[in-house]
């Protein structure tokens, strides 16, 4: 009986100390982490919005979408007004595990970039959907012409990647479904400051 | 003399990978690219050294019985401490390695370490091994990482040296890569071995008594 209290007490010694150590690091590097963290949506943000000189994350707001998830949407402004609008877009039919990324609109509702956050698609294939080559075909695209928003193999005009039809697949379509979203509460997101939406959607689609 | 012999068995006659092939899981996961078998083969070696330092420090205090339980404590510290300081400074990195970080606790070449050499050995040179075994898993991380990531992408350290013309060989870079070129280098350096061997006179490390005897290599 009497080892087993020896035992226990050592053990019980060496993972408080490490419970100790470890405090201290996660107190050190807590600040870091959310400036690394932060600084990587900022940069995601300026580059799928147009120029902006507003404070984005205390001018977001947040919108319900299908599913019930809220999302945070930010609006960018020149000079107090809205010139552009971002989104998170998640999708769950990647290769391996949820896609997100960010998705950018001029008050038009055409793309002006997407910016990949998180995925976990094969490194080297489908990671391949965070290239500048396959990011920036989305650029001045609209929501217009439903059909085109495919990849070239399902009858498209997006270029997939080749070995990974499933991730660009995924991104494709989960673009789609943001402009959709974006369509939707456009009144909730610019306040109905947008007037000529109807007239000017996707007015820049091409092919 | 002791401690230049402790660290250089790392890189050839004890190496982690090659010799002992300990620690296979993230040898096999995260060579896709030579960065990354590099920030892996780098991470494992701070945890490797400080947990072989702490581990030689308290090596009189741990009783037999509940060695292993403290060994893994400690180990797991050092690698909660890498996972946060990575996500904190070196973000960019923490995410392609993403989840094979707190998975170097159970990087066997750690544990190895702990239990055959640093429970055994004064802190100096259980450091020493750890640098040794270290760096030698990082540099043969970074080797198959490179070589995967030139025949897979066309790219080594993200630099194009086949040029766009260059269809790239997607399996490389594929889990079966990995094994693929694991194999070739495992056997090319037993192949090196013996001929070192037989040129200097000594016996080879690979023992002849094991059931390859038979295979060409041992005859040529």
């Amino acid at each position: 009986m009497k080892e087993i209290f020896r035992l226990t007490l050592i053990l019980t010694v060496i993972t408080a100390v490490s419970a100790g150590v470890l405090a201290f690091v996660n107190q050190q590097t807590e600040q870091p982490i959310e400036n690394a963290l932060r600084e990587e949506k900022m940069k995601a943000l300026r580059n799928v919005l147009p120029p902006f000189d507003n404070e984005l994350t205390e001018d977001s707001i947040l919108i319900p979408d299908i599913t019930g998830d809220t999302l945070e949407v930010f609006r960018g402004k020149k000079d107090g007004k809205i010139n552009g609008v971002a989104f998170p877009v998640l999708s769950h039919d990647g290769y391996s595990g949820d896609i997100e990324f960010m998705v950018g609109v001029n008050l038009d509702g055409v793309i002006q970039g997407i910016e990949i956050l998180t995925h976990a698609e094969t490194p080297g294939l489908g990671a391949k959907i965070q290239s500048e080559d396959f990011k920036t075909q989305f650029k001045t695209r609209g929501i217009n012409n439903p059909e085109l928003w495919e990849v070239e193999k399902d009858g498209g005009v997006f270029k997939q990647i080749t070995g990974a039809t499933i991730s660009s697949r995924a991104v494709t379509r989960a673009v789609y479904k943001g402009l959709k979203f974006y369509e939707k509460h456009i009144n909730e997101i610019t306040g109905g400051e947008n007037t000529g939406y109807e007239n000017k959607k996707g007015n820049k689609e091409k092919k | 003399m002791r401690a230049g012999k402790e660290f250089l068995k790392g890189f050839w006659s004890e190496n982690p990978v090659f010799r002992l092939v300990l620690g296979i899981c993230p040898t096999l996961a995260v060579t896709t690219t030579a960065v990354n078998g590099l920030g892996m083969g780098l991470a494992t070696t701070f945890v490797l050294v400080s947990s072989n330092m702490v581990i030689s420090m308290i090596r009189s205090f741990i009783p037999k019985k509940i060695r292993i339980p403290a060994f893994i404590v400690t180990i797991a510290t050092f690698v909660t401490i890498v996972d946060l300081v990575m996500n904190g400074y070196f973000h960019a990195l923490h995410k392609s390695l993403g989840l094979f970080i707190p998975l170097i606790v159970v990087n066997c070449v750690i544990l190895g370490r702990a239990e055959a050499f640093a429970s055994k050995n004064p802190i100096w040179i259980s450091i020493v091994d750890g640098f040794g075994m270290g760096f030698g898993f990082a540099i043969s991380l970074t080797v198959i990482g490179a070589i995967r990531e030139l025949l897979g992408n066309g790219t080594i350290l993200n630099i194009s040296i086949f040029g766009d013309s260059y269809q790239p060989l997607l399996l490389m870079i594929m889990p079966p890569g990995a094994f693929i070129v694991l194999g070739i280098l495992l056997g090319l350096m037993n192949k090196v071995e013996i001929k070192i061997a037989e040129r200097s006179g000594r016996e080879p490390i690979i023992s002849k008594a094991h059931d390859c005897s038979g295979c060409a290599i041992h005859r040529n």
